[in-house]
C-alpha cells in the first residue's frame, strides 16, 4: 500500500503486505473436513451441558461406527476373505464343503462359494440360450451399450441421429439377432400392405392440392400419415421376415439377464412416449379422449403388476381359442409396457400440472398450434421437472422385471433361482451366493441410472437452481 | 420416432399372433407336433433328479428323460423336445391350454385332477411319498416320538396337510413352522428353529445336501403320505394318451428284460426271446397300432436308455435308493403292462 499524503501521519504504517499463512489445520484439507463434519461435535467441554452432549456424540459415533464397521467387514469377508473362488479339480459341491460334510474347508466356515456363480455364469446371464449363437447376444449387447454411450456422451458428435438410430434401426436389428428373424409372414401379404400405403399417401396428396373436395382435403393430413404409418409397418415386417439365414431361437430359450435387460428396456422405452400421450390425453379438453385416458390409467394402476402378469400368462391362453398361443415372453411384455406407461403418464401429468398457466397462455398468444406448443414450451419445461419421478419409475420397473419369473420366465433372479436347485452344487451357501451376485448386478443398473438421473438434472435446472 | 418402434412392435406382436393361430389348425396332438417337429413339454423350475436345468442350461432329470422318451418315440430324435418351466399353479392351465402338450412335472396322480382338471394321467415314473428328517441328536427313532415337536415345512403345499392329519390322527400336539420357499425351509431347519423337516422324500434327500451337517441328521423310516408322480395329457385324445403311457411302459419294460442303451443294438443282429422281440420292433405291429414308427421303443432305448438308467443317472445321486420304485420282480411295485 503507498503512502497516503495527508497532514497527520499515523504511528504506524505497515508498507508490505502480510504473509499469507496457510490456513488452519482445522479448516482446510482432510483435517478440516474431518473436524467440522466429524470432530467439533464432540469436542465441546465448555460447559456441562456442552459437555454431556459431546460425550453422548462420541459414543453415538463409536456405537455407529463399530455397527457398520462389523457389517460392512462381514459382507466383504463372507464375499471375498474367506471366499472360495476356485474349484481347480472341478469337484463342484465338495470345494465347498466343510470338514464336517466331508470336504477341507474348516467347519464353521460361512462365505461366499463363487465357483458355482462361475458355473452357473452363462445360465445366469442368458439361460438356455443356445451357446453356439451366443455371439448375437454379445453383438446385441454389445452394439446397445455403444450406442447408449454416444447417446449419453455430450462431447460426441451426430447424438441424434444416433439416438434415432438406436430407437429405429436397433430394436429392429436387435430382434432379428435375438429371435433369428424369418418371421413366418408371407411376403405377397407385406407387398399388399405396403401398395396400401403408397396409396393412402397418394389419395392425402391429392387432397392436400385439393383435387377431391373441401372434405377430404380436411383429412388429407391422416390419410398421408396413417400411409406412412403402414409403409413403415410393412418395411419393419417385409426385414423381420427376410431370411438372414440365422438359426431360430425360441423366446422360451432365453433367460438370465437378459430377458431382465429385454423386459426393462422394452418398458422404459415405451412408456415414456405412452405416458406421455396418457396424460396429455387425460389433461385434454375433449371429454372423449380424457374420460379414455383417465380409464386406462386408472385400471392399470388400480391392479397389482403380478396380477397383470398372471392374467397374461395363465388366464389369457383360456380365453383364446384352442391351439391358439402367443409368445408368453411377449405376453409378459405387453403388461409391463401398459402397467408402466399407466404410472409414467401419472408422473408426466404432474410435471405438466407444475407448468404456470402463463406458459400455456403465452404459447397460446404467439399462435402456436397444440402440438407446437406441448412440443416446444411445455413438455421441455414438465419433463425437466420431473426427471427424478420419471427415474424413479424406471428404477422401479427394471427391479419389477423380477416379477416374471412367477410367470416361468426365467429372469435373473428366476434363472439364479433356478440354478439355486441344482444339487451338484447344493451347499448350506449355495442360495446366499447366488443371491449375493444378482443383487450385485441389479445394485450396479439401478445406481447407473439412478447417478444418470443426478447428472440430467443439474445440467437442465441450471437456471432455476437456488 | 418412439411411436413408430412401438408400431414396430406391435406388427411383430400380431404376426407372432397370426401365425400361431395358423399353427393351431392340426387336431390331434400327434399330428400337430408332427408339424412342429417337437414336442413341448412342461417340467419344473427346477427340481434335482426330476427336471433341473445343469451349468448349460440342459435339462436333466427323470420327468425329462419321460418327455425325451417321447420325442424318441415319435421322432426317433430324443432332442426334439423343448421345455417349458412351469410353476405348480402355472402347470395345469398350460396344459389344458395346449401351450405344451405333456406336463412331466413331477405331478401327484389324485383323484381330483384326474377327474376334474380335464386331464388325464398316462402312469407313475416316480412313487413318493412324505418323509419327515430329524437331528440324529434328538434321539428319535419313530415319528410316533414326535410330540409337541416344532416341524418346518412349506407354505401351502399338500405337505402342510398331511402332517397335520397325521398328528392329530395320533393324538400328539405340535407347532408348525411355514415358509414359503424351500431355501428357508432349510435354513430355518439347519439352524436349529425346528426339530422335524417335513417334505417329499425325494425332497429331502435333494435338500439334505444344504445342511451344514448333512450327516448327523436322518430321515424317518414313517412314509405319511402317497404321492404317486406322473406324466399328465390333456384329456380326449386316446392316440397320445397312448404314446406318452406306452413311452413310459417301454423304458420299464426294457429295464425288466434286460434291456438298456448299450446292448439294445445287439438285439438287431441276435435272436431275442419273443418279448425283446415286441419290444424293439422285430416282431408284431406295435408301432403302427400307436402311429408310430415300429422302432418306437427300440429308439427310446437306444437313446434314453431304460428306467434304470434314467434312475441311476438322475434319482440315485441325490443318494435316493430305488426302494418301492424298484421293479415288482425285485420287491418294488413298479409293474409294466406288457407289449403284446
Amino acid at each position: 500500500m503507498a503512502k497516503t499524503p495527508t497532514a497527520k501521519t499515523p504511528e504506524f504504517v505497515r508498507t508490505e503486505e502480510a504473509p499469507l499463512l496457510p490456513p488452519p489445520a482445522t479448516e482446510a484439507g482432510i483435517t478440516g473436513w474431518l473436524w467440522h463434519n466429524i470432530f467439533e461435535s464432540m469436542a465441546d467441554f465448555h460447559s456441562p451441558l456442552a459437555a454431556v452432549r459431546s460425550l453422548f456424540m462420541i459414543l453415538f459415533s463409536l456405537i455407529l461406527v463399530y455397527v457398520f464397521g462389523t457389517q460392512i467387514y462381514g459382507l466383504l469377508d463372507f464375499a471375498i476373505f474367506s471366499a472360495v473362488f476356485s474349484d481347480p479339480d472341478g469337484v463342484k459341491r465338495q470345494a465347498c464343503w466343510t470338514v464336517q460334510q466331508g470336504g477341507s474347508l474348516p467347519d464353521g466356515w460361512h462365505a461366499a462359494c463363487w465357483p458355482f456363480v462361475v458355473a452357473k455364469q452363462k445360465f445366469a446371464l442368458f439361460g438356455p440360450f443356445p451357446s453356439e449363437e451366443l455371439w448375437r447376444v454379445y453383438l446385441a449387447l454389445f452394439a446397445g451399450a455403444a450406442g447408449l454411450a454416444w447417446v449419453m456422451i455430450e462431447r460426441l458428435p451426430f447424438r441424434r441421429q444416433a439416438g434415432l438410430l438406436m430407437l429405429t434401426v436397433y430394436p429392429l436389428a436387435t430382434f432379428i439377432l435375438l429371435t433369428g428373424g424369418n418371421i413366418e409372414v408371407a411376403m405377397t401379404q407385406i407387398a399388399i400392405w405396403f401398395v396400401f400405403g403408397l396409396a393412402l399417401i397418394s389419395i392425402g396428396r391429392l387432397g392436400n392440392a385439393g383435387r377431391l373436395g373441401t372434405v377430404l382435403n380436411e383429412f388429407a393430413g391422416s390419410f398421408a400419415g396413417a400411409g406412412w404409418l403402414v409403409v413403415a409397418f410393412s418395411t419393419v415386417a417385409a426385414i423381420a421376415a427376410f431370411d438372414f439365414n440365422l438359426e431360430p431361437v425360441d423366446t422360451g430359450d432365453w433367460g438370465g439377464l437378459l430377458i431382465t435387460l429385454v423386459v426393462a428396456v422394452t418398458g422404459i422405452v415405451a412408456s415414456l412416449p405412452l405416458g406421455i400421450i396418457l396424460a396429455l390425453g387425460r389433461r385434454s379438453d375433449m371429454p372423449v379422449i380424457s374420460v379414455l385416458c383417465t380409464i386406462f390409467i386408472e385400471f392399470w394402476r388400480g391392479v397389482p403388476l403380478i396380477t397383470v402378469l398372471f392374467m397374461a400368462s395363465v388366464m389369457l391362453p383360456l380365453f383364446l381359442p384352442a391351439g391358439v398361443n402367443f409368445d408368453n415372453l411377449l405376453r409378459a411384455l405387453i403388461g409391463v409396457m401398459l402397467f408402466s406407461a399407466a404410472y409414467m403418464a401419472e408422473v408426466v401429468r404432474g410435471g405438466l400440472q407444475a407448468i404456470d398457466k402463463g406458459q400455456y397462455e403465452g404459447a397460446d398468444a404467439v399462435g402456436l398450434s397444440y402440438w407446437q406448443k406441448m412440443r416446444l414450451i411445455i413438455l421441455p419445461q414438465a419433463l425437466t421437472h420431473v426427471i427424478p419421478g420419471i427415474v424413479n419409475t424406471f428404477i422401479g420397473l427394471f427391479k419389477d422385471t423380477t416379477l416374471v419369473s412367477i410367470v416361468g420366465i426365467f429372469d435373473l433372479l428366476g434363472a439364479g433361482q433356478s440354478a439355486i436347485a441344482d444339487a451338484a452344487w447344493s451347499t448350506p451357501v449355495q442360495a446366499i451366493t447366488m443371491y449375493l451376485y444378482v443383487g450385485i448386478i441389479f445394485f450396479v443398473f439401478c445406481f447407473g441410472m439412478s447417478r444418470y438421473s443426478i447428472y440430467m438434472e443439474n445440467k437442465l435446472s441450471k437456471s432455476r437452481r437456488h | 420416432m418412439k411411436k413408430l418402434t412401438l408400431a414396430a412392435l406391435g406388427v411383430a406382436g400380431a404376426m407372432i399372433a397370426s401365425t400361431a393361430m395358423a399353427d393351431g389348425h392340426g387336431n390331434s396332438t400327434l399330428a400337430q407336433v408332427k408339424e412342429k417337429g417337437f414336442i413341448q413339454c412342461g417340467v419344473s423350475q427346477g427340481l434335482p433328479g426330476f427336471s433341473n436345468a445343469d451349468d448349460s442350461g440342459n435339462w436333466t432329470g427323470l420327468d425329462v428323460d419321460l418327455c425325451r422318451a417321447v420325442a424318441a418315440a415319435v421322432f426317433g430324435d430324443s432332442d426334439a423336445v423343448k421345455f417349458t418351466p412351469l410353476s405348480a399353479k402355472q402347470r395345469f392351465t398350460a396344459l389344458a391350454s395346449g401351450e405344451i402338450d405333456i406336463l412331466s412335472r413331477n405331478t401327484t396322480w389324485t383323484m381330483t385332477r384326474d377327474t376334474q382338471l380335464g386331464l388325464n394321467f398316462a402312469g407313475v415314473n416316480y412313487y413318493d411319498g412324505q418323509g419327515m428328517m430329524v437331528p440324529t441328536a434328538l434321539g428319535v427313532t419313530s415319528a410316533l416320538e414326535l410330540d409337541g415337536a416344532n416341524i418346518c415345512t412349506n407354505t401351502g403345499t399338500t405337505t402342510e396337510l398331511n402332517i397335520t392329519d397325521f398328528f392329530r390322527a395320533n393324538g400328539m400336539s405340535f407347532n408348525l413352522v411355514a415358509f414359503e420357499k424351500a431355501d428357508e425351509v432349510v435354513a430355518a431347519y439347519d439352524s436349529g428353529r425346528c426339530d422335524v423337516y417335513t417334505t417329499d422324500r425325494s425332497g429331502l434327500a435333494a435338500q439334505r445336501g444344504k445342511l451344514t451337517a448333512p450327516d448327523s441328521h436322518m430321515v424317518l423310516s414313517e412314509i405319511i403320505s402317497k404321492e404317486p408322480l406322473g406324466p399328465v395329457v390333456r384329456q380326449g385324445d386316446d392316440q397320445w394318451f397312448n404314446i406318452v403311457r406306452w413311452s413310459l411302459n417301454a423304458m420299464i419294460n426294457a429295464e425288466e428284460l434286460g434291456i438298456t442303451s448299450a446292448n439294445v443294438n445287439a438285439t438287431e443282429f441276435n435272436d431275442v426271446s419273443p418279448s425283446v422281440a415286441r419290444l424293439v420292433g422285430k416282431e408284431g405291429n406295435f408301432g403302427a397300432e400307436l402311429g408310430l414308427d415300429n422302432k418306437w421303443a427300440y429308439n427310446i432305448i437306444r437313446q434314453v436308455g431304460n428306467y434304470a438308467e434314467s434312475y441311476e443317472a438322475n434319482v440315485t445321486p441325490l443318494g435316493l435308493a430305488r426302494g418301492v420304485n424298484a421293479l415288482w420282480s425285485d420287491g418294488g411295485i413298479l409293474y409294466a403292462a406288457p407289449i403284446r
